[in-house]
């Protein structure tokens, strides 16, 4: 029995949503940065089974490989760059949660 | 360049010198600051008290320039007028050949109208004589009005008199002419009333411009009148023309058809009046004896030299205009021509009885200009233009002459009045006192005179001299020459055909002679003969100097012309000096007679008859009775006045002669009287009720109605102002301000709820395409 493409999609949604609840919801820095992950991920899900089911799938187009592959290295150096910034903010004031580094609000 | 170099154009430059000339001294050189008048002896004696006033006293080095500039301005004018002249001479046969050219002024519809210049013998005659006159005017000028503080306003404005008066001389349309004789109206009106402060001389400027006003107003209709007929006003179209001329002769006009009068009639007669306004006949002479109150200069200038010359030297043009349809010379008048005759002859007499009940030195040659003026009138209504024209030129310069030493006479008399004043053992000040009798003091009265041909015998030589020939004393003097040739003209036709208007002209012509011979010497005697009968007269002299000098160089040029002038136009048989002066022809005459068409020289004319005067023959019964009436007039006048000179305080003598009559005409036959009952006095009348009725009752109530409805207008627009532009205005910045102000709410810096707007922004679109896409997208 194959595994319908609508199962991947659910399961991709789950994900998302619970990635942006996590955004929303967190006052963590980096928690709000892990939810960010998992959005990503589940981008990542949608983009392989979108592959795996089209039509235009053979062994030499490899598109939804190759986009996820860059999601994921995008992502890591996302991760980097972002703890880095919280790991500066928190040195400088004494804080992880983003509504207290709002300097820049008009 | 090419206007100087053909002879064609050179004439438009003749009057641009004095034209230039009055530009510059008005916007440039006429430089002027206010001093309070506290001594009037800084602006010398013959004009009125400034004292209390604050005048304009034009600054030494502006005085200098402003007379330079005006002098050149003339010198120029006299210059090109000579060059014209030699080119005049250049042409084979001038006459039938003339300089002229022109320009398209305007255009009117399918024609257009030509303005433009013309030198033909009836300019040439004026190029000579104008030219000088007002070059001796304005030298006598610069002393007579050396001390004045205006004397720059007055060069500038005698400055464009001149300027206007050879425009006119060298126009080519009756149009142009009007204009430069219009703005001679305004610059006599403004000389006249140079003296301003003197209640008398606006009253006199006044009363020259509105009555000239009526005869030009008449005149202009004239021209109209002309143009709408020949469709142009061209002096060579019209007289050169027998079809013009014929078409205006036998045109009925629209208004008087009735009376038989042709179009001819009608504009002749217009054009006359204009002319009987500018050179002062009667019934419109009142304002000349009181144009006296001007400057003398200008005296000399409107009396001579320009003004009432134009009016007759406009007539000699127009002549066949007047003689269409008529042969005067052979006794068939036409309307205007008796017109002429009529008014001219009575002006003659008129103002010549005038003259002889005057006291002011000013006034008896002003009525003497009025009663030769006649002459010339009269001898254009006779067919004989050619005297009038003759006499015209005698007649500018002897009467330059007079004015000018007449204008010396008075200038001497309040010398010696001030001389009087500083010397005198009255023992008072100049000051309060003197003003008081300066005032009672009438420098230009004859009774104060007398005696003056000792202490200015140049100015004594020159006015017999000119007074002389004014009265025609045979033979040596210009006035007689002219003089005779009009009752010579006069006689000719009257003892050939019997023509009663040729009698009755000679009669008063030869009476209006005997009366002007007495009245001059009257004059001359009352000024210069005897003893002095008041202290001024004793003292009375020119001073030394510039003054002095340039007010008697002017005096000697023209007393030469006032002898010299007759003898171009000496009859061709006239007895032994006709070897001398016209051996072949009577030179004026036979260059004037060219002016119109000549039967022998224009092929249109050839058949038709001539209305050319001819010289007239050698006959001694006009020569007698000139001869007569002429000295028996100066005989008459030595005999009364100057064999026993008048005491300080004794009545004139003619006083008893004449009885009732002297105040009449001392009083000017009442006319000016007569005048301000019927036209003045009911002007006033009628402006006081217009003031009254019109003015307050009708013009300010409209005007204050309007004012009301504008001012309720104002109200309600500065109501809407408010409610609507304000709110307009201020609304929309408040509901920026607003908007910005609610927008501002979402920039909280938490960036948790700028990614909730975010994702609800893409759930909202992503709803949208959902909705709208009808379907998954075809893979």
């Amino acid at each position: 029995m194959t595994v319908p493409l609508w199962m991947y999609l659910a399961v991709a949604a789950a994900l998302f949503s619970i990635g942006v609840f996590g955004v929303l919801s967190r006052r963590n820095a980096v928690a709000i940065l892990m939810s960010v992950e998992l959005m990503l991920n589940a981008v990542n899900i949608n983009l392989v089974a979108f592959w795996r089911y089209s039509e235009t799938s053979t062994d030499l187009l490899l598109n939804g490989y190759a986009f996820t592959a860059f999601v994921l290295i995008v992502a890591a150096a996302e991760a980097a760059v972002g703890l880095a910034i919280i790991i500066t903010v928190y040195r400088n004031r004494r804080s992880v949660i983003p509504e207290h580094a709002a300097t820049l609000k008009g | 360049m090419e206007i100087f170099n053909d002879p064609n154009t050179l004439p438009w430059l003749i009057p641009a010198g004095p034209l230039l000339a009055f530009l510059i001294i008005t916007l440039v050189t006429n430089k002027a600051r206010l001093v309070p008048a506290t001594d009037s002896h800084a602006y010398g004696g013959h004009h009125p008290d400034y004292d209390g006033m604050t005048v304009p006293v034009v600054a030494r080095y502006s005085r200098i320039l402003s007379v330079g500039v005006g002098m050149a301005g003339v010198i120029a004018a006299l210059v090109v007028s000579w060059l014209t002249l030699a080119n005049a001479s250049q042409l084979h046969h001038i006459g039938p050949e003339v300089l002229a050219s022109d320009i398209e002024w305007m255009s009117t519809g399918e024609t257009s109208f030509h303005m433009g210049v013309l030198v033909d013998p009836a300019t040439v005659i004026m190029l000579v004589m104008v030219p000088i006159a007002v070059l001796m005017i304005f030298i006598y000028s610069i002393g007579y009005m050396a001390q004045d503080p205006r004397q720059a306003r007055f060069f500038a404005l005698i400055s464009l008199f001149a300027g206007a008066m050879l425009t006119l001389v060298v126009a080519d349309n009756i149009l142009l002419l009007f204009v430069g004789w219009e703005i001679m109206g305004v610059c006599s009106y403004m000389l006249i009333g140079f003296w301003f402060e003197k209640e008398s001389a606006y009253k006199a400027a006044i009363k020259a411009f509105t009555t000239t006003r009526v005869a030009d107003v008449v005149m202009l209709l004239g021209i109209a009148y002309l143009y709408s007929i020949t469709g142009t006003l061209s002096f060579r179209e019209i007289m050169y023309s027998p079809e013009t001329l014929d078409l205006l002769a036998t045109t009925t006009p629209i208004i008087f058809g009735g009376w038989t009068v042709s179009a001819a009639s009608i504009i002749g007669i217009f054009l006359i009046i204009g002319t009987v306004g500018k050179s002062a006949q009667f019934p419109l002479h009142v304002w000349l004896p009181d144009a006296m109150e001007g400057p003398t200069p200008v005296s000399a200038m409107i009396h001579a030299a320009a003004m009432v010359s134009a009016g007759i030297f406009a007539l000699i043009r127009l002549y066949p205009l007047f003689a269409a349809g008529g042969d005067p010379h052979h006794g068939v008048f036409t309307e205007p021509l008796a017109f002429m005759a009529v008014v001219g002859a009575f002006t003659a007499l008129l103002a010549a009885t005038m003259a002889l009940a005057q006291s002011d030195v000013k006034a008896v040659l002003a009525y003497s200009t009025i009663s030769q003026l006649g002459f010339m009138m009269a001898a254009l209504g006779i067919g004989a233009y050619i005297a009038a024209a003759f006499h015209l030129i005698t007649h500018a310069f002897f009467k330059a002459l007079l004015f000018m030493a007449a204008g010396s006479v008075i200038h001497g008399m309040e010398h010696g009045e001030h001389h009087v004043h500083e010397h005198g053992d009255h023992g008072h000040d100049d000051h309060g006192h003197g003003d008081a009798e300066g005032h009672a003091f009438d420098p230009q009265d004859m009774f104060n005179m007398g005696g003056l041909r000792k202490t200015m015998p140049v100015t004594f030589w020159t006015f017999l001299i000119g007074g002389l020939s004014l009265s025609g004393l045979p033979i040596i003097t210009a006035g007689f020459w002219s003089k005779d040739e009009i009752l010579a003209d006069a006689w000719l036709v009257l003892n050939k055909y019997g023509s009663g208007a040729h009698g009755m002209v000679f009669v008063m012509l030869a009476l209006a002679a005997f009366m002007t011979a007495f009245y001059t010497m009257r004059q001359i005697a009352l000024t210069f003969a005897g003893d002095g009968r008041t202290e001024a007269a004793k003292h009375a002299s020119l001073g030394q100097g510039l003054v002095s000098f340039t007010m008697t160089l002017p005096l000697i040029i023209l007393a030469a012309f006032a002898l010299g002038a007759g003898f171009v136009g000496v009859p061709k048989d006239f007895p032994v000096l006709n070897a001398i002066f016209s051996p072949e022809h009577n030179s004026f005459h036979h260059l004037v007679i060219e002016a119109l068409p000549l039967p022998e020289t224009t092929a249109a004319f050839a058949t038709l008859p001539d209305y050319h005067p001819k010289a007239p023959p050698f006959n001694i019964v006009p020569v007698a009775t000139s001869v007569i009436v002429a000295l028996l007039g100066l005989w008459l006048g030595y005999m009364v006045y100057w064999r026993k000179p008048l005491k300080a305080g004794q009545p004139d003598p003619l006083e008893g002669f004449l009885g009732p009559l002297h105040p009449v005409l001392k009083n000017r036959c009442y006319l000016d009287d007569l005048y301000s009952a019927v036209f003045v006095k009911p002007s006033q009348w009628l402006a006081a009720q217009v003031i009254v009725f019109l003015d307050r009752g009708i013009i300010d109530a409209l005007l204050h109605i309007i004012a009301r409805f504008f001012s309720w207008l104002g109200e309600l627009i500065k109501a809407l102002n408010l409610w609507l532009i304000d709110g307009v205005g201020d609304g929309i910045p408040i509901a920026i301000f607003n908007f910005g102000g609610w927008l501002r709410q979402l920039q909280s810096g938490r960036i948790q709820l700028y990614l909730l707007l975010l994702l609800a922004a893409a759930a909202g679109i992503g709803l949208v395409l959902v909705l709208t896409a009808g379907g998954p997208p075809a893979l």
